[in-house]
C-alpha cells in the first residue's frame, strides 16, 4: 500500500503541475478543441482522485495491507477507541487531510451548482419581463440594450438564447445566424456544466494557479467548440467578422466597416505567431478573441485520427489508472 | 413562464408605461384594454391582480404605497434601469456574478482591442 500511495502521489504531483502546463502551452487544442476538453476533464478528475487517494492510502498503511481491509480495521479501531501499533501522527494527519480535501471539493461543487441554479432562475425571471421573443420563437429573446450582447441561458425545458438590439443592429442577417448557431451549440452540448465544474474547482482552490489556467483554457475550448458548430451553418469569414465586430464594439472602439473587419481578421491570422501567444498563455479570461479569429481565418487541420485516439486513450488511462491503483491496493 | 408569469409581464409593462402609481383596480382596468390583454373583454378577479402584485413585490420589482387607500403600486426601477443592470452583470462587470454564463464575446482585454486596432491601422481612440 505504501508503493500505491507513492504512485498516486507521483501522479497527483504530475497532474497538478507539469501536465496541465504542457497542455496549456501546446497548440493542438485549437485544432481539436473537443479532444482537448476531454483531456482537461480527465486531468482534473484524475488529479483530484490521485491526491485524495494517495493521502488516504498513506494514512491507512498501519491499519492493513489492502484498502478494503484497512478501512474495516479503521472502523473497528474507531469503535474500540484504540490505534494499531506503528500509527504515527502523520498517518492521522493524512487521513484527516484526505477527508477534508474530498469533502471540501464535493461541497464546493454542490454550492457552486446550487448558487448558479438560483442565479439562473432569477435571470430567467428578468428575461421574461424585459425581453421579447424574436420572430415569435419563445426560446429566442431580444433585449433592448445598445451593447452588442449575445448569450445563452440554460434551463430545464426553457433554455433561452438572448440577443441585444445593439447586436442585431451591428450584424447582418448571416452574422446573426452565426451567433445564434454558436449559442445553440452551447445549450445543446451543455457547456455550462463543464464551465461550472471548473469554476468550482478554481473557487475551491483559489491559491492554486493551475486551477485558474484550467478554467480559462476550458472556457476558450468551449467557445471554439461552439464556433465549430456555427461554421457548419455559415462560412468561416462570416463568423470571424461577427466575432471581430462584436469584440471591437464591446471594447469601446468604433466598429470598422466590413472590409476593414476582414482586413483585421486577416491580419490577426497572418500575425498569428505573435497573437497566438495569447492562446497559449490563457491565464487571462479576456484573451479569447484573437485565438478564435485566427483559427477561422487560417483554418487549421483537425488532429489526425491516430492522435485523437491517443489523446482519448490517455484520458481513459488517467481516469481508470488511479482508480485501479486505489482499489487494487 | 406560466400563466402568472404572463400576467407579471403584462402588469409590469403597464406599470412601466404609467406615469403615476396605480391601484389594483386601475391595473385591472388597464389589463382589459385590447392593446394589452391577450383575451380582451375578460375581466380578471381583483384577488388575482393582488396575488400577482404581491409576487412582484416579493421579487422587488414593485413597491407599494401603504399611506393611501387603496394601496398604490409603482415599479421600483424603470425597464431601462433593469435592463442596464442585467447587461452589466452579463458583460462580467460585476465580479463573480453570472460567471459561468456562456457569452458570444465576453470581456475584451484592452491589449486584444489594441492589437486588432493596430493591425487594422485605425488610429487609437481617445478613451483607449
Amino acid at each position: 500500500m505504501t508503493i500505491a500511495a507513492l504512485l498516486l502521489g507521483t501522479i497527483a504531483v504530475l497532474l497538478a503541475g507539469p501536465v496541465p502546463l504542457l497542455l496549456g502551452r501546446s497548440r493542438w487544442p485549437a485544432r481539436s478543441p473537443g479532444v482537448a476538453l476531454v483531456l482537461w476533464q480527465a486531468i482534473a478528475l484524475s488529479g483530484g482522485m490521485s491526491m485524495i487517494g494517495s493521502l488516504l492510502l498513506y494514512g491507512l498503511t498501519p491499519f492493513g495491507t489492502t484498502l478494503a481491509q484497512s478501512l474495516v480495521a479503521l472502523g473497528g479501531n474507531l469503535t474500540a477507541g484504540t490505534l494499531p501499533d506503528g500509527t504515527s501522527f502523520t498517518h492521522m494527519l493524512a487521513i484527516g487531510a484526505a477527508i477534508l480535501l474530498g469533502g471540501h471539493l464535493l461541497l464546493n461543487l454542490l454550492a457552486t451548482f446550487v448558487r448558479a441554479e438560483r442565479q439562473r432562475r432569477h435571470h430567467h425571471t428578468l428575461i421574461a419581463l424585459l425581453s421579447d421573443p424574436l420572430h415569435g420563437q419563445p426560446g429566442m429573446r431580444v433585449i433592448d440594450h445598445p451593447a452588442p450582447v449575445a448569450y445563452c441561458l440554460p434551463g430545464a425545458g426553457h433554455s433561452a438564447t438572448v440577443l441585444s438590439n445593439g447586436l442585431l443592429r451591428l450584424l447582418d442577417a448571416d452574422q446573426v445566424r452565426a451567433v445564434i448557431a454558436h449559442e445553440q451549440a452551447h445549450l445543446v452540448q451543455q457547456h455550462h456544466l463543464v464551465l461550472l465544474a471548473f469554476k468550482s474547482w478554481h473557487s475551491a482552490l483559489p491559491w492554486f494557479p493551475i486551477a485558474n489556467r484550467a478554467e480559462n483554457a476550458v472556457a476558450l475550448l468551449v467557445e471554439m467548440l461552439a464556433d465549430d458548430h456555427a461554421r457548419r451553418i455559415v462560412d468561416d469569414q462570416t463568423l470571424a467578422r461577427a466575432i471581430a465586430l462584436v469584440g471591437f464594439t464591446l471594447a469601446g472602439a468604433t466598429p470598422p466597416p466590413d472590409k476593414e473587419a476582414d482586413a483585421a481578421a486577416q491580419a490577426a491570422a497572418s500575425a498569428s505567431d505573435r497573437n497566438l501567444e495569447l492562446a497559449v498563455e490563457p491565464e487571462h479570461p479576456a484573451h479569447q478573441i484573437l485565438p478564435r479569429v485566427a483559427r477561422l481565418v487560417n483554418p487549421t487541420v483537425p488532429l489526425h485520427y491516430t492522435a485523437t485516439a491517443g489523446a482519448l486513450t490517455v484520458s481513459a488511462v488517467l481516469l481508470v489508472g488511479p482508480a485501479l491503483i486505489l482499489f487494487g491496493a | 413562464m406560466g400563466n402568472l408569469g404572463v400576467l407579471e409581464r403584462l402588469m409590469m409593462d403597464i406599470l412601466w408605461d404609467s406615469t403615476a402609481p396605480l391601484t389594483a383596480n386601475e391595473l385591472k382596468d388597464a389589463l382589459l384594454r385590447p392593446a394589452v390583454s391577450a383575451t380582451p373583454g375578460k375581466p380578471l378577479a381583483t384577488t388575482t391582480v393582488l396575488t400577482v402584485l404581491s409576487r412582484l413585490e416579493t421579487k422587488a420589482f414593485v413597491t407599494r404605497d401603504r399611506s393611501v387607500r387603496p394601496h398604490a403600486y409603482s415599479a421600483v426601477m424603470t425597464r431601462a434601469e433593469h435592463t442596464a443592470g442585467l447587461m452589466h452583470e452579463v458583460l462580467g462587470q460585476v465580479p463573480d456574478r453570472q460567471a459561468a454564463l456562456a457569452r458570444f464575446i465576453g470581456s475584451v482585454s484592452p491589449q486584444e482591442a489594441e492589437t486588432l486596432r493596430h493591425l487594422l491601422g485605425v488610429a487609437p481612440s481617445d478613451n483607449a
